[in-house]
Parts: structure tokens; C-alpha cells; sequence
């Protein structure tokens, strides 16, 4: 009997391989499937191509979203005929952020919506409630937003078009992001006509996430960045004479308001911002090692963020031409960055050279406040050694004390940061956008603030008094 | 009331649906069929309650009383076949019966909830199939004589293909069906029964190299003619099915090794060669880059999926319609969509048991030309059920072909049903052999 069995277990060997090979496949293919509704389908259900996300809005009530000390940003009333209405208690403030729901969606309302849409009410009622015909209660989103500081930017920046973040290097949250010109995402409905088809001030454009701007002289540090690697040893000795222009094959560049800056070393010419001395230095890099540099720094790439995004651009490579090459050293010609992009790179530097990846929804809550995600401070990876975020640092630190940015001397807090006054080609040429990017607390940094003015003038003395008005808010 | 109706039987259904797969693998434990028997009521109990929930909630949310009749109709086919194979094959295998009917159950509710004309038409489909397969066991079993039309069986196998090939419509990309008297045949399906029958005739006659290169040689005729028509699911599962077969024939290792590797290779070079190929890698990388074009019915399907989640959204509460083709290639989706992931994965298993099952008749067998038909038209169905499914949940990429017995499709059903007939009959040969060998 036992021989029998022996025998016919040989004789089936090649069946047993067969089996035990199509069932590998069938439990890997059983797995994945039950992993993929388990954990990625949570993302990707959110897809704007994803129409079946109404099917749940019949289903449920819309979630609230939260600011990170419980202020409600957004919730849905219903009345009593089973009308739903979206409201935003802080009507504009949070416009681009929070964005709006009604008319397509956009922001948190838009990359949250599943989670908006999905109860985790406790079971039976959940299924009482379906049995009965009645909505569930959705989840709500508790962001990592700070109303004060949120109002803080928004006053900063006034009646001026622009963008201001304000998040912390050390774990990625997002306590601020204020876009003008803004719209009332109460009265989205009704004024769709208007708002969507204003191309003139693009009210609906997050400029904090999608605007592309020339970065100007905040790009120098970049082009510091550069320099200080491929010459780790003599930066020290860099020493270039000023004289307020610099022209190499015919095309002429000059600092800003045609100022000279005389003798510089390399400390001074980053806190001066002396265009001619960076594109010296510019004119000096291995612009391959540029470029790679750039990429480090994620241009060219999607940010790892969940808002809509649009890509900075560095076009230089080693087919690039002298005026290219000039340009792009300080921060002009091709190059064009997004705020949110330039507020990364400035964290990263305060933050030793590691990015934590940015977010702003911190958890997701039932109705009844039980959190059911914690989503926790996550490394994106290192864009810079710790030496070069150090030195970078030093230098940043240096264009408050005697630089550019001395508007932010002086206070409770120190700070480290870079200025900027990007040209664009506006009708009256010599028009500029303002630029601050900087962090305070410069030895245990605290918060990463980015602003961009649009059309104010020079950084120094337009994006820094901005800047300084968020710091102050947070600090107080 | 008929909210109640819809949300609870969403949740009986998956619960009825676990226990009837629980019983397919617990049938496993039981060498006879007579010890089984308790196991099989109980399967066909739960198959009509789900059967049942399922009509009512489609009578609820459409507000249509002609489905009543129409379920009546269904309900008198599943019984009667399951009654007539208990009469006229008493020593049939039930587990292959009932997984058949539970398969026909599901695709009738998902068919009716998508198109209600289509799925008249695919009963009656179904009916003539299932008439035309409860004599194929007989044949089966009593005409040996088949063994000696191996060579026929290629020649038609290639005939058929390269005649398709050349006059052929176009379907989706793909030229594989031409019409004849108002239906429309898709005749790589048939080939692949008859292939399975030229292998088994060529190794179970000699497993020496000159056999094993006219297999070869005519199983990349076939292979190559489907790559052609751009076939790419059929020509995928022709040659799963020969390198399986020509090792189980020869007991050779190397030629499995062999065999894969080879697919490997031609993978690649198919990958650079066909623009076809590379467009459905391009979508199962990343669909969501090409979510307007090449990548819309996977992410249509991941959706339907992932809204879906565990339990489903109910019958009519979701949007299976938005994918392209859901009632044939996609109908799985369709299925995790509206009554859940979990119903889902209790269908996979299902299916699993049916290739367990298969493999297992191929086992018990001891004559080399059966256990080869068994054990090739095994493969197939499990590797054709692993390619549709894998794909529409982008384990895999996508290949186009159809869930056996759930899809919509008349000469996919037929085809499977063949199928499930032919070894049937192999395992009525086998009950048979033990009796006689009992009496000695």
C-alpha cells in the first residue's frame, strides 16, 4: 500500500509541479488583489478621472476638514428637507488650500475627497443607517493648517498677487499656504462663470503650488551650492571686483539697479546678491555637475506632494551657450520654479540637507473623533550632505546680518535666508517679482517661510517686511 | 424596504458565497464522491439563495417583474442539469457540476445588471451548450478511437487559425472571430480543446526528440499565427499549454525550464517588435500617465475595483458600464465593483478548485493520452483565469481574454462548457477502471 503510494506520487511529480506552480501564481495574483483594495486603491480613488466617486456621495455626507486645533475650514450642513450645503466659515482664507467641492474640486476637497466619502462611523450604526436609507456620517480631515498664522500671511501679503508658505523643515507640515488673488469657495456655485474665466488675475490657480516664477537671485542659492562642491577647499580664496556690469560674448548682465559692489569675496557677494560676481562664478561651473546638482534639488521632477503641482524648469546642459549660462546663475533666463518648490529646497538647507516630505492632512478621524489614520512625518531623502545645508546656512545667515534682508535683523528670533527681485518680462522692463525664503531659529530651525510678491519691486525691501509678519505671528 | 432588501443581501451574499467555497476545498478531504455527497447539497442549497438574493435585488432596483420569469427560467436549467447528470452519470464528479452552475448563477446576475438583452442572449446560449455537453462525457468515455486523429486535430487547429487570420474582421485590435449564420465564432477558442487533443495524441504516443520537435514545430505554427492576428491572450495560453503538456508527457525538467525561459525571451523580443505589446506594458506600468488614452480601461477598472472595496456597493449602486467591454473582458471587475473584493476572491477560489479538481482527475488517471487532456485543458482554464483576472487588477498586463463561464460571450461559454464535459467524461473512464479492477 505504502509502495503503491510511492509509486504514484512519482508518477505525478510533473502534475505536482504544475499544481504547485499555477497555485503560486493564483495566491500572489489572490494577494495583490486583496492589497491592492486594501491599501493603494485608498490613493488612487481620489484620481479626478475617478467619476465614481459620486456614487459614494450618495451615500454619505461629506466629512469636515479641520484645522490642526479643530477650527472647522470645511463642513457640509444638511437641512432638514436632506439639502446639502458645502460651507467654509473662513470664506477666502483658505481658498486654494482647503479649495472648494461644488463645480469640480480642488485642494484637500479634491486629493481627500475618498476619505471625505468614507464613514468609519461605528459598524452597527453604519448599518443601521444603510438599512434605513439614511447617509453616513464621512470622516474628517484634521490638516496640519494654523489658523493664525494663516491669517498672519494672508494680511502680510494684502492686496498684492503672490504666494506665501509657511511650513516646518523638521517634519514636513504645511501651517500656512496663501495664494492671492483668492475667490469665496461659499459662493463657488454661483460665480463659477466669472472666476473660471478670469485669465487675467487666475483666482482658481494655486500660485503657491503651480505658479512658475523666475526665481532670481533666490536661485544663487543654488549656484553657492554648486560652487561650494566642486570647490570644497577654495571657496575661502574667491575673490571677484565689481563694477556693477559684466559682459562676455556681447551680452551684458549688471546688479540690480546697476549698483557696484567693488571688491567681493564669496560671502558677500551671496548677502549682496551681486549678479556680476555670480555669473562669474556661474561662468566657472562644470555645467553638467549643474545640472545634476539641479536635479538633486528635484527641477525637472513632480514634487512628492499630493497638490496639484507644476514642474520647475533648468534647462542648462552642456550644449548651453555663455548667455544661457549667465542668466541662469542668477536666476533668470529659463529657469522657473514653484514656490512651494523653493519652500522644500529652503527646508531641506534648514533641516541639514534632509527633506521631509511636505504634507497637510495629519490624521483621519471618525465623526466621533477616534483617529483611523495618523499620517506621521515622513523622509523624502537627502538633497544636500550636511556640511553643504551647514555652510549654505552660514551663508543664508550672513544676508540678514549685512545683506540684503537686514529687515529681519535684529529680532527675538535669528534667521537665515535669501532674498530675491526676479525680472519678468512686464511692459515697463525693470519690473520685479519679490522673493524671501528663509527659516528662523537658525541653529534648531523652527519654520521655513517662502513669499513671493508679484510686481512689488526688490526682495529686501518688499518679500522681507512680508516674511517678517509671519515670523512675528508665530513667535508671538 | 428595498433599501433594506439591497444592503442586507449584499452582505448574505458574501457570507452564502464563503460557505459555499469552503465546501470546495472541504470536498478535498473525502476520497469518494459518496462521502462528498452531504457537502454538495449543501453547495447547491447556497448556490440558489445567492442565485435568489440576486434576482430580488434586481427586481427591486429595476422595478421589472419579467425577471421573475426570467429567474424561473434559469432556476429550472441549473436544476435540470444538475438532476439529469445525477441520472444519466451517476458517477459523475458534482464538485465540477456544481462550481459550473454557482460560475453560470453569478454571470447571469452580474449579465442581467449590465444588459438585460445581452443576458437573454447568453442564456440561450448557455441552454443550447449545456444540451450539446451532457452527451460529450458519453462520447468521451466510449470513443477511444480519438486518440488516432492527432494529426487531423493539427491540421485543423492551424487550418482554422490561418483561415481566421486571412479573412478575419477586426475586434478590438485583434482579428480572431469572423461570423457565420449571424454569430459571431471566435474560433481560437475551439482550437485550443483540439490542440490539447494533438499534443496528447503526439506524447502519450512517443516522447522521443523527434516527437518533441514536430510538437514544437506545429505548437509554434500555432502561437506564431495568433502573435499575427495579435491574439495576444490565445498565444499566450497556446503555449502555457504546450510547455506544461510536453513536460508532463516527457517528465523532463529541462524542457519546463526550457520552455519558460524561451517564453521569457520571446516576451522581449514581442515586447520590441509589436508596438500592440508595448502599448499594454506602457498601461500596466503606469496607467495613470495615460489615463486618456491606452490606460482608460485599466483605470476604469481600478476604480470600479477600489470603489468597490470589500463588501461592493450594492447591485445597481455602482458604474460598471463606464468601463469599456465589462460584460466580456472586464466582467470581473464589474463583479468586485458591485457585490464586493471579498465575493470577488471566494469566485477566485472557485475557480481554483475547478483547476484542483482538474489536476486531481489528471492524477488519478494512469493512461498517459488522458492524464495529458486533463491536465492541458487544467492549464488552460487556470492560466486563461489567472490572465483576465490578473489584468483587470493590473497584477499583470492586460491580454483581452474572457473569464470562462462568467464573461459574456457565446462561443467562450460553449467552449469552457466543452471543456468541463470532456473531463467529465475522462473521470467517468476513471470510476469506471476502478470497478473492474474492485471485481478482479
Amino acid at each position: 500500500m505504502k509502495k503503491n503510494k510511492k509509486r504514484s506520487r512519482n508518477q505525478n511529480r510533473e502534475l505536482h509541479v504544475v499544481t504547485y506552480l499555477f497555485m503560486t501564481l493564483f495566491l500572489l495574483m489572490m494577494g495583490y488583489y486583496a492589497y491592492y483594495v486594501a491599501v493603494p486603491a485608498k490613493e488612487e480613488m481620489n484620481n479626478s478621472y475617478n467619476s465614481r466617486q459620486e456614487n459614494l456621495a450618495k451615500k454619505v455626507v461629506r466629512g469636515k476638514i479641520l484645522a490642526r486645533d479643530g477650527d472647522v475650514l470645511a463642513e457640509t450642513k444638511v437641512d432638514e428637507n436632506g439639502d446639502e450645503e458645502r460651507v467654509y466659515p473662513y470664506s477666502n482664507l483658505f481658498s486654494h488650500v482647503v479649495g472648494y467641492a461644488t463645480r469640480g474640486r480642488s485642494g484637500i476637497e479634491s486629493f481627500g475627497n475618498i476619505s471625505l466619502l468614507t464613514s468609519n462611523a461605528y459598524i452597527m450604526e453604519r448599518l443601521e443607517n444603510s438599512i434605513g436609507a439614511e447617509k453616513n456620517i464621512g470622516d474628517n480631515l484634521v490638516t496640519t493648517l494654523d489658523v493664525k498664522l494663516q491669517k498672519a500671511a494672508n494680511d502680510a501679503l494684502g492686496m498684492y498677487r503672490g504666494a506665501i508658505l509657511a511650513m516646518e523643515p523638521d517634519t514636513g507640515k504645511i501651517l500656512a499656504m496663501v495664494s492671492h488673488p483668492d475667490f469665496n469657495p461659499n459662493h463657488i456655485a454661483q460665480e463659477w462663470e466669472t472666476i473660471s474665466t478670469d485669465t487675467e488675475r487666475s483666482p482658481l490657480m494655486n500660485r503657491a503650488t503651480q505658479g512658475l516664477y523666475p526665481p532670481g537671485s533666490t536661485f544663487k542659492m543654488v549656484t553657492l551650492l554648486e560652487y561650494l562642491k566642486e570647490n570644497p577647499d577654495s571657496y575661502g580664496a574667491y575673490s571677484y571686483q565689481c563694477n556693477g556690469k559684466i559682459e562676455r560674448d556681447q551680452v551684458t548682465v549688471s546688479c540690480y539697479h546697476g549698483t557696484n559692489h567693488g571688491k567681493v569675496d564669496l560671502l558677500k557677494s551671496f548677502a549682496k546678491s551681486c549678479n556680476c560676481s555670480f555669473v562669474n562664478i556661474g561662468l566657472q561651473l562644470d555645467t553638467r555637475s549643474y545640472a545634476k546638482t539641479a536635479k538633486d534639488l528635484l527641477f525637472n521632477q513632480k514634487l512628492p506632494v499630493k497638490f496639484t503641482t507644476s514642474k520647475s524648469s533648468f534647462v542648462l546642459d552642456s550644449d548651453s551657450d555663455t548667455e544661457e549660462i549667465m542668466h541662469t546663475a542668477m536666476g533668470q533666463g529659463e529657469t522657473l520654479i514653484t514656490p512651494l518648490h523653493m519652500a522644500m529646497i529652503t527646508a531641506a538647507v534648514a533641516n541639514g540637507g534632509e527633506l521631509m516630505t511636505p504634507y497637510v492632512i495629519d490624521r483621519i478621524e471618525n465623526y466621533n473623533h477616534d483617529v483611523m489614520k495618523q499620517y506621521g512625518t515622513n523622509k523624502y531623502g537627502r538633497l544636500m550632505s550636511k556640511e553643504e545645508a551647514d555652510l549654505l546656512t552660514y551663508f543664508m545667515k550672513d544676508v540678514i546680518e549685512e545683506g540684503t534682508g537686514t529687515k529681519l535683523k535684529g529680532q527675538p528670533y535669528t534667521v537665515a535666508g535669501k532674498t530675491g527681485s526676479a525680472e519678468y518680462g512686464g511692459e515697463e522692463k525693470g519690473a520685479s517679482h519679490a522673493w524671501f525664503t528663509g527659516f528662523s531659529a537658525t541653529e534648531n530651525p523652527d519654520l521655513v517661510v517662502t513669499v513671493i510678491v508679484e510686481g512689488a519691486g526688490s526682495g529686501g525691501d518688499y518679500a522681507v517686511p512680508t516674511a517678517k509678519r509671519v515670523f512675528d505671528a508665530y513667535y508671538d | 424596504m428595498s433599501n433594506m432588501i439591497v444592503e442586507l443581501s449584499k452582505y448574505v451574499m458574501i457570507v452564502l458565497l464563503a460557505f459555499y467555497t469552503l465546501h470546495c476545498f472541504i470536498v478535498f478531504r473525502y476520497a469518494n464522491e459518496e462521502e462528498r455527497r452531504g457537502f454538495y447539497i449543501g453547495q447547491n442549497i447556497f448556490m440558489f439563495l445567492i442565485h435568489f438574493l440576486g434576482y430580488l435585488v434586481l427586481c427591486f432596483q429595476t422595478g421589472d417583474t419579467s425577471l421573475i420569469l426570467f429567474f424561473a427560467v434559469q432556476q429550472i436549467m441549473l436544476f435540470s442539469v444538475i438532476m439529469l447528470y445525477r441520472i444519466l452519470y451517476p458517477d459523475s464528479n458534482r464538485l465540477i457540476i456544481n462550481n459550473m452552475c454557482m460560475l453560470l448563477c453569478v454571470s447571469f446576475i452580474i449579465l442581467t445588471r449590465l444588459s438585460y438583452s445581452r443576458s437573454v442572449k447568453q442564456f440561450k446560449i448557455v441552454l443550447a451548450s449545456l444540451i450539446l455537453s451532457l452527451v460529450i462525457p458519453y462520447f468521451i468515455s466510449h470513443l477511444k478511437f480519438i486518440k488516432k486523429f492527432t494529426w487531423i486535430c493539427g491540421g485543423i487547429g492551424i487550418f482554422s487559425l490561418a483561415s481566421v487570420m486571412i479573412l478575419g474582421n477586426v475586434t478590438y485590435g485583434s482579428k480572431i472571430s469572423y461570423q457565420l449564420f449571424g454569430f459571431t465564432f471566435q474560433p481560437s477558442e475551439f482550437v485550443k480543446i483540439i490542440f490539447v487533443f494533438f499534443l496528447a495524441g503526439m506524447l502519450a504516443e512517443s516522447a522521443d526528440l523527434f516527437q518533441v520537435v514536430a510538437v514544437t514545430l506545429m505548437a509554434g505554427a500555432h502561437v506564431i499565427i495568433l502573435v499575427l492576428s495579435k491574439d495576444l491572450g490565445s498565444a499566450l495560453i497556446f503555449f502555457v499549454v504546450y510547455v506544461v503538456m510536453l513536460y508532463v508527457g516527457t517528465k523532463k525538467l529541462i524542457y519546463l525550464i526550457a520552455g519558460l525561459a524561451s517564453g521569457c525571451i520571446a516576451s522581449v523580443i514581442g515586447y520590441r517588435l509589436f508596438p500592440h505589446v508595448r502599448t499594454r506594458v506602457t498601461a500596466w506600468r503606469d496607467p495613470f500617465s495615460v489615463i486618456e488614452g491606452q490606460g482608460y480601461q485599466i483605470t476604469q477598472s481600478l476604480f470600479s475595483i477600489g470603489t468597490g472595496g470589500w463588501f461592493g456597493m450594492g447591485l445597481y449602486e455602482g458604474s460598471p458600464e463606464k468601463i469599456p467591454v465589462v460584460e466580456a473582458d472586464f466582467i470581473f471587475s464589474a463583479v468586485s465593483e458591485e457585490m464586493g473584493c471579498l465575493f470577488g476572491l471566494c469566485l477566485i477560489l472557485i475557480c481554483i478548485s475547478n483547476f484542483l479538481m482538474f489536476m486531481n482527475i489528471a492524477m488519478k488517471f494512469r493512461d498517459l493520452y488522458y492524464r495529458l487532456i486533463a491536465a492541458g485543458l487544467a492549464s488552460i482554464y487556470g492560466f486563461q483565469m489567472f490572465l483576465t483576472i490578473g489584468g483587470v487588477t493590473k497584477f499583470i498586463p492586460l491580454t483581452g481574454v474572457t473569464l470562462p463561464l462568467v464573461s459574456y460571450g457565446g462561443t467562450s461559454v460553449l467552449v469552457t462548457l466543452i471543456m468541463f464535459s470532456i473531463i467529465q467524461g475522462i473521470y467517468l473512464m476513471r470510476s469506471k477502471g476502478v470497478k473492474i479492477r474492485e471485481e478482479k
